[in-house]
């Protein structure tokens, strides 16, 4: 950090010997610039969570005053849908179903794929790079192709309507995702360090758990990000999987639709509390999203 | 096994592929590819050169299949032949 | 890449994964072939029908119309988002605890399940409810997602910049991360103009995340489903029925196995030969610039 500001400071004077423009007026103008980026992206954002504002508005009143008249902001505030939902088990365990697969594949997918993505960056064998590309087209391939027969797989297997079910039928895009962004990160690991380990008379198995997994910790932590994202939002497949014990609470959602016409009020809060948990999962991972947004390959 | 409605020529159709990979395999070990550049414009190995051959015979198919009244055996047979000159000049 | 040790007992170490993937997608893809060449009536009623799905497949206008739809879409979508994606990793803070926020925020549509996407903008763009159709109505502005296709277009449009360009910007920011920033400095010396070093020092390094954005956008895109079926269910009409739209109506709704499968297979090929041009460019790319990285 230190080195940095002095750098910068070199900089300035660099600049101050070279430019024509008085440092003054280039502050200035580097101040003005810095100001309208500032605004653009509170621009953006604004417009970003404009939608997400809406949601959680509507979520906070009552059905008669979302239908009954515009207003920017709950004018009587009401915890009711909320309460409506977490004292209703038939909607609360659509989370702990959507919950319960999300970690299974979580867990499922980082056991398999850690140690094919070591073999992946550290080994090159017969058909590696074919099977490596043979992945990536499972994480391209359309769910919406692989429907039906998954309905028939898992139910000659019997585990239609099991959250393992779910689980088992996202690590086909999950482990590929999984297994693209933790060998970046492995490639980033001299080699060196392998060897000695072995040379010190560490076994494979235990010098991968003590040593290797510890030092890209951040890599793991921004896969599982990604695991969790792409299995929590992804409903084609969970919801041909499943029919009542296993449901995902984004095909409990549809049930607001009824006769009467829609409850908007329950469907909007539903809808804020599905947003929460990635919240969650984004705060612990902030600081290594960053890096690992590139995948590893920068 | 019933719901996967097994027909013979998809059985065929399969484990043409199966042998092809387990041929490819068994060739590798025997003698390791070496990558190299023909007409085409990439440096290829040769189980590159068989998956561009087995993706454009795919291609092949469906043309003819679709958009043309011609016989499926000549798909096949120009297929066939477009995967040898591959292999051998790709 | 070239200090990799052959040793394929690597084999071992990759098998747990490769039974699970193919568990997961070889036996339904062969299932989807035998359904392709058959009409399938029931559990043990099954006629062999040769090439006829694929024919009729093939010069089916619903579909054909379909996939130029879905082509539009799709460069569409791209086109704005990868310029904006790059505009906002350049105008996002670089440290602090601003950048985690913003970090925080702009992640927040990507974690959202695709059918709430769909039913946020529902509600959003409704011309009583919504406030964007109720803004727009005040303003005077004919606006109806259910009856103008023009409408239900730029609204899904809309709805797909916003929850997808944060990937395009966070993968842009992590590039513009990695440059030293003592390219910077050097660029100030020489005084190179704002463009200058756009051109010159941040899209060099952003080309390598760039091309995983834009493959990863363009199959994303290619395969929607969820949000236009919530927000406009493909209407009004046909006007925003996509690939996966056609295809899970026949499939699940028509019980029409033989032709749907025939159909998949097709939108498979289509896929696997783009990813299959996107793959070998990354990685003929890498092999150019360094060494080492990547499989």
């Amino acid at each position: 950090m230190s080195y940095q500001l002095e750098n910068t400071q070199r900089g300035e004077k660099y600049n101050s010997i070279f430019s024509k423009v008085s440092p003054a007026k280039r502050r200035n103008r580097t101040a003005r610039a810095h100001w309208r980026s500032r605004i653009l992206l509170g621009l953006y954002l604004a417009l970003m969570i404009l939608p997400i504002y809406w949601l959680i508005n509507m979520s906070l009143q009552t059905n008669s005053e979302i239908l009954g008249s515009m207003t920017l902001w709950p004018q009587n505030l009401t915890f009711d849908n909320y309460i409506g939902i977490f004292t209703n088990s038939s909607w609360y365990m659509g989370y702990v179903n959507s919950m319960l697969y999300v970690a299974m594949n979580m867990l499922i997918t980082i056991c398999v794929a850690l140690p094919a993505a070591y073999a992946f960056s550290r080994y090159t064998f017969i058909g590696d790079k074919h099977l490596f590309f043979w992945l990536l087209t499972n994480l391209m391939a359309p769910p919406a192709v692989f429907l039906l027969p998954y309905f028939q797989l898992y139910y000659s297997v019997g585990l239609f309507d099991t959250h393992i079910a779910v689980a088992l039928a996202h690590c086909l895009f999950n482990i590929p995702l999984a297994i693209w962004i933790l060998e970046g990160f492995m490639s980033s690991v001299p080699k060196e360090i392998d060897e000695t380990a072995y040379i010190d008379g560490y076994s494979f198995p235990r010098f991968f758990v003590k040593i290797f997994i510890p030092m890209i910790r951040s890599g793991i932590g921004v896969t599982l990000f990604f695991l969790f994202m792409f299995s929590w939002v992804e409903l084609l497949l969970a919801r041909t999987l499943t029919a009542t014990d296993a449901q995902p609470i984004g095909m409990i959602m549809t049930r607001t639709s009824t006769a009467s016409g829609i409850d908007w009020g329950t469907l909007a809060a539903a809808g804020v509390l599905t947003i929460i948990p990635g919240i969650l999962v984004v705060y612990f991972v902030r600081n290594h999203i960053a890096k690992g947004f590139a995948l590893g390959r920068t | 096994m019933s719901w996967m409605v097994w027909t013979v020529p998809t059985a065929i159709f399969f484990s043409s592929i199966a042998a092809m990979l387990a041929g490819m395999t068994i060739w590798e070990i025997l003698s390791p590819t070496i990558e190299r550049k023909g007409f085409l414009p990439i440096a290829t190995t040769r189980g590159d050169r068989l998956f561009i051959g087995l993706l454009s015979a795919a291609f092949i198919h469906l043309g003819v299949i679709g958009f043309t009244s011609l016989s499926i055996w000549i798909a096949l047979a120009v297929s066939a032949v477009w995967l040898l000159v591959l292999m051998r000049w790709g | 890449m070239n200090n990799k040790v052959p040793n394929n007992r690597a084999w071992l170490l990759v098998l747990p994964m490769l039974l699970l993937v193919a568990f997961s997608a070889i036996i339904p893809l062969m299932t989807v072939v035998n359904y392709s060449v058959q009409d399938v009536l029931g559990p043990n009623a099954s006629f062999f029908t040769g090439t006829e799905w694929f024919k009729s497949m093939l010069n089916d206008d619903a579909l054909q119309a379909a996939f130029l739809r879905q082509i539009s879409f799709s460069l569409i979508i791209l086109a704005i988002q990868i310029p904006l994606g790059i505009g906002i990793a350049l105008i996002m803070p670089k440290r602090g605890w601003q950048a985690s926020a913003v970090l925080i925020l702009i992640t927040l549509p990507l974690l959202i399940p695709w059918n709430v996407v769909g039913s946020i903008w529902q509600i959003f763009t409704r011309g009583d409810i919504g406030l964007m159709g109720w803004g727009l109505r005040e303003l005077g502005v004919e606006y109806n997602i259910t009856r103008n296709a023009g409408d239900a277009w730029v609204t899904i449009i809309l709805m797909d910049v916003w929850h997808w360009t944060p990937l395009v910007a966070m993968l842009c920011y992590s590039g513009l991360r990695s440059i030293p920033e003592a390219y910077y400095q050097a660029a100030r010396i020489d005084r190179a103009s704002k463009w200058a070093v756009f051109r010159y020092i941040q899209l060099p390094k952003l080309t390598n995340v760039l091309v995983i954005a834009v493959l990863l956008r363009f199959m994303h895109s290619f395969m929607i489903y969820a949000e236009p079926f919530v927000l406009t269910g493909g209407g009004p009409g046909s006007a925003t029925t996509f690939l996966s739209q056609s295809l899970t109506t026949m499939a699940v709704g028509q019980q029409d196995l033989g032709p749907s499968a025939a159909f998949s297979l097709i939108y498979f090929l289509v896929i696997l030969l783009v990813s299959w041009v996107f793959y070998t460019t990354i990685m003929n790319m890498q092999k150019d610039k360094s060494p080492h990285g990547g499989a």
